[in-house]
């Protein structure tokens, strides 16, 4: 398989990862390396397997639809965290 | 008596219990070591010496106040820099993380903290848990402390690396695709992976959510089966969590082992790369065990692990490009100013993340895309059901299945990282079991030109307790 670096700036923008032109070289080589080694999947027949993505055969986990106590103090600590705030809000750049 | 740094989990809480020492005395024992050894191995990204003397003290009170206490009480232990400690930093081994302030505790640490344990730091990793050598950490590799020119593996490598080298008397890690048994088998310890669902993932930073089970390394079986007790068990947080009973594994490690039923899956052992030294050690473990079970291992088909190898690196990158999307430098982490909202996304990403992440983001992000969704992560996903019912027809015969839990030993700092495929296959022996979900254990089992080997023991969903029992009767006969 090969992988050209349009194809990599197509993938890296769905991401948004700002990759330099040198990192664009070295995945497009390395995930072709990769691809190649998952070929080997095509050989096995899945015909009528039903695809899997849970293991533990669990089946409607249910809650109470409750609401919970948040306080100024979780508040405090939730947004200490972000990089970029006013006051008791995040700032982000306009969308509109 | 050893050093009390050197003590097991059983040895310090009778000692404990016994008043020979006190908690601040063992806690400080592990600070002196970390202390006199880290600057070199760099196992901890983060020691919070204060805070453990304090928890300590709290512990060495309860026990003059004559307390009923948990078994780990007063005993130092590390977490795994992704599991979320109130207060604490927590990195993840990741630049865009790196003075994060988690404002809420993960449900296994709180489950130790609840059991009066000492949290003595936090382990270096591979950034996110994507790694097998720890080499992929943001901050700097950590080192094997039976060669220190050699990886420890990973990604849990700073644990299984504090824990050989004696600075903490036991530590959590997750087990991904291997991230605790491959570095409990390069550092000579004991590393668990319970069933999937049987601990809780609450409060752990999410890499492949249909895969991450959070793990323990120790020094022995027995304080594996101590730690277990301590934090499994069903959590309201996490939705995957079994309500099954857990059993007093203590109490079943010591049941007798003959007539258990050996599985050896032969494809694993003519699979490319595995290293001839490696196998002979595993196959006079395999005597020994075949002694021990009184009955010769029978052979079980699971699909050649190759395979299992090709469906985990499209399943996991999968999952770990949407997990890792809420890492966008608005909520917390570093953020990289841009000329719009799409620019600061994609600049905080592309600088914040690490090369390994960012590979598995694209391959995870090509898998999912349109057009390829069908013929990678799909075909994926029913290779895993077959995957699983490889395991589920083995099991009908056997009570266990033996394999190595890596082709190689350690291997030295920088000799693969350059090549991302060749750093995978390393994992071929592990993968297979986490995709299943069933429990493993990585227990050392000899050596080979001086590095540590260890077996894998894998069970049944939900029977860690067969799987500690064969291994508790394997270390007590080693020679």
């Amino acid at each position: 398989m090969s992988f050209d670096i349009a194809q990599i700036d197509h993938l890296a923008r769905l991401a948004r990862l700002k990759l330099t032109d040198q990192e664009k070289e070295l995945y497009a080589s390395q995930l072709a390396n990769v691809f190649d080694y998952f070929q080997k999947l095509k050989t096995v027949d899945t015909t009528g397997v039903e695809p899997m993505s849970q293991i533990i055969p669990l089946k409607n986990v249910f809650r109470a639809d409750e609401s919970a106590i948040s306080t100024e103090e979780i508040h405090q600590k939730i947004i200490t965290n972000a990089p970029n705030k006013s006051g008791r809000h995040l700032v982000v750049k306009k969308i509109l | 008596m050893s050093s009390l740094h050197q003590l097991t989990i059983e040895q310090a809480s009778a000692g404990l219990a016994k008043k020979e020492f006190s908690s601040v005395e063992l806690t400080q024992a592990c600070l002196d070591q970390i202390a006199s050894s880290d600057h070199r191995l760099r196992a901890f990204i983060n020691v919070f010496p204060e805070h453990a003397l304090a928890q300590a003290e709290k512990a060495d009170l309860a026990f003059r106040r004559g307390e009923a206490l948990s078994v780990l009480a007063g005993i130092p232990y590390a977490a795994k820099d992704n599991f979320c400690t109130e207060g604490f930093a927590t990195t993840a081994g990741s630049k865009i993380l790196e003075k994060y302030l988690p404002p809420f505790e993960s449900t296994t640490t709180q489950r130790l903290k609840d059991a009066g344990a000492v949290l003595l730091g936090k382990t270096n990793l591979d950034e996110f848990a994507m790694g097998g050598s720890t080499e992929n950490s943001a901050f700097y590799p950590t080192k094997n402390p039976r060669d220190e020119t050699r990886v420890p593996g990973g990604s849990s490598g700073g644990s299984a690396a504090a824990v050989a080298n004696d600075e903490v008397i036991y530590a959590l890690g997750t087990d991904t695709g291997g991230s605790v048994r491959q570095p409990a088998s390069f550092c000579g310890v004991v590393g668990l992976k319970p069933t999937y669902g049987r601990t809780s993932r609450y409060g752990v930073m999410a890499m492949a959510s249909s895969l991450d089970t959070i793990s323990h390394l120790t020094k022995t079986v027995a304080d594996s089966a101590l730690v277990l007790q301590s934090i499994a068990g069903r959590d309201p947080h996490d939705s995957t969590s079994s309500n099954l009973a857990l059993d007093n594994y203590s109490e079943e490690i010591k049941k007798p082992v003959k007539g258990l039923k050996i599985g050896l899956p032969q494809e694993y052992f003519t699979a490319e790369g595995i290293d001839p030294q490696v196998k002979e050690v595993i196959f006079s473990a395999l005597k020994k065990v075949e002694e021990l079970t009184g009955a010769s291992a029978i052979p079980v088909n699971l699909s050649a692990p190759n395979y299992a190898l090709a469906c985990y690196y499209l399943i996991m990158p999968s999952e770990v490009s949407s997990n890792l999307a809420r890492y966008d430098g608005i909520k917390y982490g570093l953020s990289v100013s841009g000329s719009d909202l799409f620019d600061t996304y994609q600049k905080s990403r592309g600088q914040g993340l690490g090369a390994e992440v960012k590979r598995r983001i694209i391959l995870g992000t090509y898998a999912l895309s349109h057009g390829y969704y069908d013929a990678y992560y799909q075909k994926a996903c029913a290779v895993r059901s077959l995957i699983k019912k490889d395991f589920e027809q083995a099991f009908e015969s056997v009570d266990l299945i033996l394999s190595p839990v890596a082709p190689t030993t350690a291997y030295k700092i920088g000799e693969k990282i350059d090549d991302p495929l060749t750093m995978y296959l390393e994992d071929i022996f592990t993968v297979p079991m986490s995709l299943a979900g069933v429990p493993a254990i990585s227990v050392p089992c000899g050596e080979s030109d001086g590095l540590p080997v260890g077996l894998q023991i894998i069970g049944q969903w939900f029977d860690e307790k067969t799987v500690l029992r064969l291994a508790h009767h394997f270390e007590q006969n080693r020679e």
